[in-house]
């Protein structure tokens, strides 16, 4: 099959389970063979990352061992934090495999981000100097990485593209999760942290000094202190502010793409389908009317169109729906098949809606008289197949304002953290493959 | 109820026999199938079904799973012993996946879904009666599932499992896989860069691990649906 495949990488440690193993071994010999010879340039890898790929993109170029070089980093990074400094400025300079652009490029544009940079790395490096001054010089010889780093850091996650977004997000989750699923605990506990290491540091000053003496330079490190926050105060407010406020914007323009890959599958989609059928009343009248209670639903009772959170509670019943819905819609068959079944969460919701969407599409454009729905629950993820004999298409030659596949299927899918392939050629039908890793949960054989 | 024809020669039109309850579904099912195929007989019920597939020995027999006098696993266990040349396909429109296994492990070679073009069928048709097997998107989906389920089953307390019974092998799951996404066997061959002869010897083979599993096994895993 001639395919043109508009991808976004599959997400972090998952990959879709239908994947034909041979691609893999493929791809993998590819690297290995072009590495040493070819000697093109060092990219990080997308695929075998555990941070940000540096290590196996390093052992793809040179032909060491993957293992090796994450352990001379390891080894430098506990000896003098060097390691770590070193890794997150190879990860601003060294392109992603597959792209040009490095992320210091991204990050040079983004002023706020830089200002952030420089924020906190000032507030470190004071923070850094108050307990050099006081005498703990071991802490002073890691300032130096652990200023760079915290930047570096800083701007990674301000301008690393979506997907990588994902990936590094998918790193940070379970900490983040330990910290804010029992909050009470959790702030007792940071608390309790921070009252013993004043009382051991009050301790070690007073035992070390033994009598007042020990006043005068507090005294003086008090008073570096106040300048320091008289002078930089203002401006680490401000850009605490203007955090928050980019925060709110970036927020409100999710809403807003949300909002408009639902309003194109509930109201754009019915009324394609009223000027389709516009020589049988009864379907408009149908249509129309069934159009309006889900509007109305929406807009007063506050249950999204599209959403299957309320109508059903697993994957298999969420693909039945589909089926039901797309069958009685559009009057062609969908062959709908499940292997195993899960609870939804928001993610899988989000996979369901996209699912929808790409049955709808096909039922609408393709021309087939069936259209094959796949889905495969697995531990670590579910893989979601939509694929029609029909016409295909020309993903370049669809008009911009067709919002279906970039939108309600693409954007969503990257939002929650899953990825999109779209196989399609005019004449060769149209497959769609989606993607979303889970959380946790156990697998349970579906229902009938 | 007609039984005519004598044998067909080889290689001619395979000589097909109906079993399903509803009349005209099976004149539906004859009209579709055309004069591609030779229809030698039909019956509506597990009783007359065997007498009368015994009497024309028909290629390949095309049986509902749900029969008003027993499931058609009955009809393929009744004919199996003394006629193994007759091939069964099951044919129907929706049913519990522990049903189309039961048919399945009777013997049937196959198991399509009614919404199958007539042309597919035709297709599936001949291939059953030259000794392949025919899965459906769905009988793919099943068996995915109920060898999934197995699986762990090996765990302290079980007998040990036969891995060349109870187990698929990765490119068998990848198979399954396709053909539960729609893809036809030349596709899927044209997908893994494999011949067709070979995307029908894992099917085959697939078909053979499911009739043959420990019994036990698969029975376990449709009770356990049953009670979800």
């Amino acid at each position: 099959m001639e395919e043109r495949t508009s991808s976004v990488p599959p997400g972090p440690a998952w990959s879709p389970p239908g994947w034909p193993e041979h691609q893999h071994r493929w791809r993998r010999l590819g690297r290995w063979a072009q590495g040493p010879r070819s000697g093109g340039a060092l990219r990080r890898a997308r695929e075998d990352r555990l941070v940000g790929g540096l290590a196996a993109g390093l052992a793809a170029r040179t032909g060491i061992d993957v293992t090796v070089i994450r352990i001379v980093f390891v080894v430098t990074a506990l000896f003098s934090g060097f390691g770590v400094a070193a890794y997150v400025v190879a990860w601003l300079l060294v392109p992603a495999a597959g792209s040009d652009s490095n992320i210091a490029g991204r990050a040079l544009a983004d002023r706020r981000g830089l200002a952030l940079a420089a924020g906190l790395g000032s507030l470190l490096a004071v923070v850094l100097a108050i307990s050099g001054a006081l005498g703990a010089s071991w802490l002073w010889s890691l300032a130096w990485p652990l200023v760079i780093s915290v930047a570096g850091i800083t701007l990674i996650w301000r301008n690393s593209p979506a997907d990588e977004h994902a990936a590094i997000r998918h790193l940070v989750d379970p900490l983040l999760g330990l910290a804010e699923s029992n909050r009470r605990p959790g702030s007792l506990l940071r608390l309790a942290a921070a009252a013993l290491l004043l009382a051991g540091g009050l301790g070690a000053l007073l035992a070390g000094h033994g009598n007042s003496a020990l006043l005068r330079p507090l005294a003086g490190v008090t008073l570096v202190i106040a300048a320091m926050v008289l002078a930089l105060g203002p401006w680490w407010l401000r850009i605490a502010r203007d955090l928050v406020i980019e925060r709110q914007a970036r927020v409100r323009a999710e809403e807003r793409s949300d909002m408009a890959a639902r309003v194109h599958d509930s109201v754009l989609q019915t009324l394609a389908l009223i000027q389709l059928r516009a020589d049988q009343p009864q379907q408009v009248i149908q249509l129309a009317r069934a159009q309006e209670r889900e509007l109305r639903s929406w807009l007063f009772g506050g249950s999204p169109p599209g959403s299957m959170a309320g109508a059903c509670t697993t994957l298999a019943d969420g693909i039945r729906l589909i089926q039901q819905d797309v069958e009685a819609q559009h009057g062609l068959a969908i062959e709908a098949v499940t292997v195993g079944d899960c609870e939804l969460d928001d993610d899988l919701s989000a996979l369901l809606a996209a699912a929808r969407e790409a049955t709808v599409n096909a039922a609408k454009w393709s021309g087939a008289s069936v259209v094959s729905l796949f889905a495969e629950v697995e531990p670590t993820g579910v893989a979601l197949y939509v694929r029609d004999r029909g016409r295909g298409f020309t993903p370049e030659a669809v008009p911009g304002d067709r919002k279906g596949l970039a939108e309600s299927i693409h954007a969503r899918m990257t939002r929650h953290g899953g990825s999109v392939t779209v196989r399609t050629a005019p004449g060769e039908g149209t497959e769609v493959s989606l993607t979303m890793p889970r959380a946790a949960g156990t697998r349970h054989p579906s229902r009938a | 109820m007609t039984a005519a024809g004598p044998p067909a020669a080889g290689g001619g039109r395979p000589r097909v026999f109906i079993v399903d309850d509803h009349g005209l579904f099976r004149s539906g099912v004859r009209s579709e199938l055309g004069d591609q195929v030779d229809v030698v007989g039909e019956a509506e019920d597990v009783a007359p079904a065997v007498a009368l597939i015994a009497k024309c020995l028909p290629d390949v027999v095309l049986l509902d799973v749900h029969l008003p006098g027993g499931g058609g696993q009955d009809v393929v266990t009744a004919t199996k012993a003394a006629h193994p040349q007759v091939h069964f396909l099951a044919l129907s429109a929706s049913d519990a996946p522990e049903d189309v296994i039961a048919v399945i492990r009777a013997g049937a070679r196959g198991y399509v879904t009614k919404t199958i073009s007539g042309t597919e069928l035709v297709d599936a048709v001949r291939r059953v009666a030259a000794g392949d097997a025919v899965f459906s998107p769905r009988l793919a989906g099943f068996v995915l599932d109920a060898f999934a389920a197995l699986a762990p089953a090996g765990g302290p307390g079980r007998p040990a499992l036969d891995p060349e019974l109870d187990q698929l092998t990765p490119r068998e799951r990848e198979v399954l896989r396709l053909i539960a996404r729609g893809y036809t066997y030349k596709e899927i061959a044209r997908e893994l860069y494999i011949s067709a002869k070979t995307v029908e010897s894992h099917v085959s083979s697939v078909l053979r691990k499911l009739q043959l599993s420990t019994r036990h096994q698969l029975t376990r895993w449709a009770a356990e649906r049953r009670l979800i």
